[in-house]
C-alpha cells in the first residue's frame, strides 16, 4: 500500500505554486525553509501574516508562502509593505527579497524604511549578483568577481549590507549564510517578535549563475566556502563585518529597542485628540 | 475625547487642493502617502493636519515611486488610499500605476498639471499630462481620468474618483490644472446622506473557494483584503484567476489583459460624464476641459449674443474618452474648436472621433489659460 506522506510544513506553502523555479544548489529553498520553521515554532497566525517580495529569484517566495502575499514591482517591496503595515498594524509584514532588489533599485526605500523604523521584517538573500537575468554585477558583487557584465572583474566596491542597515536605524541586524540553518531560524524567530524595522542578510549560494564564473561550480563548493570562511562575531562592529574569500563575518550585530513608526503615529493620533502635541 | 469631524458639511471658501483633500476625506480615504511637489503640495499639507485628527493615516514617503507603492499596499490592506503629485512625480509613478492596473487596485492618483516637459514651470498651469495619463505606463490598459473645472469640482470629482476606483478596481486619476488647484472659490460640502459613497465588492465565498481574480458579470472580481483570512496572492506578473503567475501562457495573457481593458470599455456609458451647453443646434462646438472650459463657456455665451450658434462640450471624463458624444455633435456641427494648454493632446482624440467635421486646435502655453476673447475670436473666425 502506498501511503502519501505530507511534509510537516506543507501547510505553510502554497502547493499549487510548487515546483519552484529555483536552480539546483540555490540557497533560496533553505531560506524559505528556515522562515516557515520560524513561523511554525512561533505558532504565528497565518491569517495575520503578509509576505511581500520584489523581483528576482527569491522574490518568488511570497507566492510560495501560504499567507497573504504580494509580488511587487522591482525594488518596491518595502514601500508597498509600508502601506500595508500602516493600514493594518496588526499584520505581521515580512519582506523577502534579494540584494539587487532591496539595495540597488530599491536602496532608497530601504534606508528610509529603516530610518522611520517601520515595523517591517526584512530577509535579504544575498547571492552577489542578479541571478534571474543571468548573472549581472549588482550592489553586493565582490571586487574583482566575474559576472556577465564584469567580464574583466568587478571594479565597484560592494555594499556591506549589515553596516548599511545598522547605520540607517534598524533595530535588529544579523547576517548568516544558508549553512547556518539553526542560527538563521533562531534569528528569524527573534526578528519576528521584535518591534520596528529588522533586517537579516542571508549569504546564499548561486552556483549556476554566480559560482560557476567564480571557481565555485556547485552549491556544495559555495557552501564549503561558507563553512571554511564563516566566523561568528556576535555584536561586533558591523562596519568591520567583511565578506572575503578568507573571512565571512556572521552573527547578530544590532538588537536594540526603539519605538516603531506605526506605534509613534498612533500615539500621536491619541495625543492630537487630547491636545498634547508639539515639542 | 471625541475625534474631530471628518465631513465638514457646510459652505466654505477653499482652494482647489484643499477641496480635493476634503473630497478624499468625504469619500472615506483613510490613507494618504505623498511627496512634496508644486502645485500639489497643499493637498499633502492639508491632509497631514486633517488625517491624524480624524484618526486616519498620513505619511510622507521618500519619493513618488514609494508614495504610489504605499498607496497600493494600503488599498490591499483594506483602506481607501490616495496620493497627489504633479508632472515629474506623475512620471515617476507610472510603473506602479501599471502595477495597480494589473493587480486591480482601487486607488486615486491626483495629478495637478503644471508646465512641462521636465521640471518645466512648477507654478504655472498646463494640460500637458493628458496623454501621459492615458499611456504613461507600459503595456495595454484602460484607465479613468477626470478633469475638474472648478474648486467645487475638485471636491465632487475626488469623491467620484474614489467611487469609480472602488467600482471598477482601477486606479483613477484626477487630472487637474494648476489654476483649478490654486484658485480660491466657494465650496459647498453636502451632508453625509447626500454624498454617494461606493465601496469595493467583497467576496461572498469561503476562503477555500475564493479566486481573487475571478470576475463577476461586470468583469470586476470581488476583493478580499490582507488579514481577512483569504490568504491570496497578487502579482504584477500575468496571472490566472487564482492570482498565480502564468508567464508562458498566451491564453491567460489574452484573457487577463482583454478583461482589464473590457471592464472599462464595456462600462463607458456608466463612467463617462460630460457637460453639454447649448449643443442641440450648435453649428460650431467648443470642446474643452479644466480651467479652459470656463473661458470657453464665456466665449460660447458671447457668440450666442452675437447670433452665432455656438455650443460647449465639457469633457469631465477625459479617459475613457467620450467619443460617442463627439459623434452626436457631428450630426449638426460644422466645426469643432479645441482649446488646450498644450501642443495638442485631447485634440487628437477629438480628430479621431470626429469623422466628418473640421477640427480647429487652439494651443496656449505658459502663465495664462485662453481668455474668453481668444476663444470667441476663434469661434467668430470659423463660423
Amino acid at each position: 500500500m502506498v501511503q502519501e506522506i505530507m511534509h510537516p510544513l506543507s501547510k505553510y506553502l502554497r502547493e499549487a505554486m510548487i515546483p519552484h523555479i529555483w536552480c539546483t544548489g540555490c540557497g533560496n529553498g533553505i531560506i524559505l525553509n528556515c522562515f516557515v520553521h520560524a513561523v511554525d515554532e512561533l505558532e504565528m497566525d497565518l491569517d495575520k501574516l503578509v509576505v511581500v517580495s520584489g523581483i528576482g529569484c527569491i522574490g518568488r517566495s511570497a507566492g510560495y508562502t501560504n499567507a497573504d502575499s504580494f509580488h511587487t514591482t522591482h525594488g518596491r517591496a518595502l514601500a508597498f509593505a509600508t502601506g500595508v503595515k500602516l493600514a493594518n498594524p496588526e499584520l505581521n509584514v515580512v519582506v523577502i527579497s534579494g540584494d539587487g532588489d532591496l539595495f540597488a533599485i530599491g536602496g532608497n526605500h530601504f534606508i528610509h524604511a529603516a530610518r522611520r523604523n517601520m515595523g517591517i521584517k526584512v530577509i535579504c538573500a544575498n547571492n552577489f549578483n542578479y541571478g534571474m537575468t543571468g548573472g549581472q554585477q549588482g550592489p553586493t558583487t565582490p571586487l574583482e568577481a566575474s559576472t556577465t557584465t564584469t567580464p574583466y572583474g568587478n571594479i565597484e566596491h560592494p555594499f556591506n549590507l549589515v553596516h548599511l542597515a545598522a547605520a540607517s536605524g534598524a533595530t535588529y541586524v544579523a547576517r548568516w549564510t544558508t549553512l547556518h540553518v539553526r542560527r538563521l531560524t533562531q534569528s528569524i524567530k527573534r526578528m519576528l517578535q521584535k518591534e520596528g524595522f529588522c533586517f537579516i542578510e542571508v549569504v546564499s549560494p548561486c552556483p549556476e549563475i554566480f559560482g560557476r564564473r567564480n571557481k565555485m561550480r556547485t552549491g556544495l563548493e559555495m557552501m564549503d566556502w561558507f563553512k571554511r570562511a564563516s566566523v561568528v562575531e556576535n555584536f561586533s562592529d558591523p562596519s568591520k563585518a567583511e565578506i572575503t574569500p578568507e573571512k565571512l563575518v556572521v552573527g547578530e550585530f544590532v538588537n536594540i529597542e526603539k519605538v516603531s513608526y506605526e506605534k509613534f503615529l498612533h500615539e500621536k493620533i491619541s495625543q492630537i485628540n487630547e491636545r498634547k502635541v508639539g515639542w | 475625547m471625541a475625534k474631530k469631524e471628518a465631513l465638514l458639511t457646510g459652505t466654505h471658501f477653499m482652494n482647489g487642493d484643499i477641496a480635493c483633500a476634503e473630497g478624499a476625506i468625504a469619500a472615506g480615504c483613510s490613507f494618504f502617502a505623498g511627496y512634496p511637489i508644486t502645485p500639489a503640495t497643499e493637498i499633502a499639507e492639508h491632509l497631514s493636519e486633517r488625517m491624524p485628527e480624524i484618526g486616519r493615516i498620513y505619511i510622507q514617503m521618500e519619493d513618488e515611486i514609494a508614495s504610489i507603492a504605499a498607496v497600493i499596499g494600503a488599498s490591499y490592506a483594506g483602506l481607501k488610499a490616495m496620493t497627489a503629485t504633479s508632472g515629474p512625480g506623475f512620471s515617476l509613478m507610472q510603473e506602479n500605476i501599471g502595477l495597480a492596473v494589473m493587480t486591480e487596485t482601487p486607488c486615486v492618483i491626483v495629478d495637478i498639471m503644471r508646465g512641462g516637459p521636465s521640471t518645466g514651470q512648477p507654478t504655472m498651469p498646463g494640460q500637458q499630462d493628458v496623454m501621459q495619463a492615458r499611456w504613461g505606463s507600459h503595456g495595454d490598459y484602460e484607465i479613468i481620468a477626470l478633469a475638474p473645472s472648478s474648486v467645487q469640482e475638485m471636491f465632487d470629482l475626488t469623491v467620484e474618483a474614489f467611487n469609480l476606483a472602488e467600482t471598477y478596481r482601477v486606479p483613477t486619476l484626477l487630472l487637474a490644472d494648476e489654476i483649478v488647484a490654486h484658485m480660491w472659490e466657494k465650496v459647498v460640502i453636502p451632508s453625509a446622506e447626500k454624498i454617494r459613497i461606493v465601496n469595493r465588492k467583497k467576496p461572498n465565498v469561503s476562503p477555500e473557494k475564493y479566486m481573487p481574480f475571478m470576475p463577476d458579470y461586470d468583469l470586476v472580481p470581488p476583493m478580499a483584503c490582507f488579514g481577512e483570512g483569504y490568504r491570496f496572492h497578487a502579482t504584477g506578473l500575468t496571472h490566472d484567476e487564482y492570482g498565480y503567475p502564468k508567464t508562458s501562457s498566451s491564453e491567460v495573457q489574452e484573457r487577463l489583459v482583454k478583461r482589464l481593458c473590457d471592464k472599462i470599455r464595456r462600462n463607458t456609458d456608466k463612467i463617462i460624464r460630460v457637460e453639454e451647453i447649448m449643443l442641440d443646434d450648435a453649428d460650431i462646438v467648443v470642446i474643452a476641459y479644466g480651467i479652459v472650459a470656463r473661458a470657453a463657456l464665456s466665449a460660447v455665451k458671447k457668440a450666442r449674443e452675437k447670433g452665432i450658434k455656438a455650443g460647449l462640450l465639457r469633457t469631465i471624463t477625459l479617459w475613457p474618452f467620450p467619443q460617442n458624444q463627439i459623434a452626436k455633435i457631428e450630426e449638426h456641427a460644422k466645426k469643432i474648436i479645441v482649446p488646450e494648454m498644450n501642443c495638442g493632446q485631447m485634440v487628437r482624440e477629438v480628430e479621431r472621433a470626429a469623422k466628418s467635421t473640421l477640427v480647429v486646435f487652439l494651443s496656449k502655453l505658459g502663465e495664462e489659460p485662453h481668455t474668453p476673447m481668444e476663444i470667441f475670436e476663434a469661434i467668430r473666425r470659423n463660423c
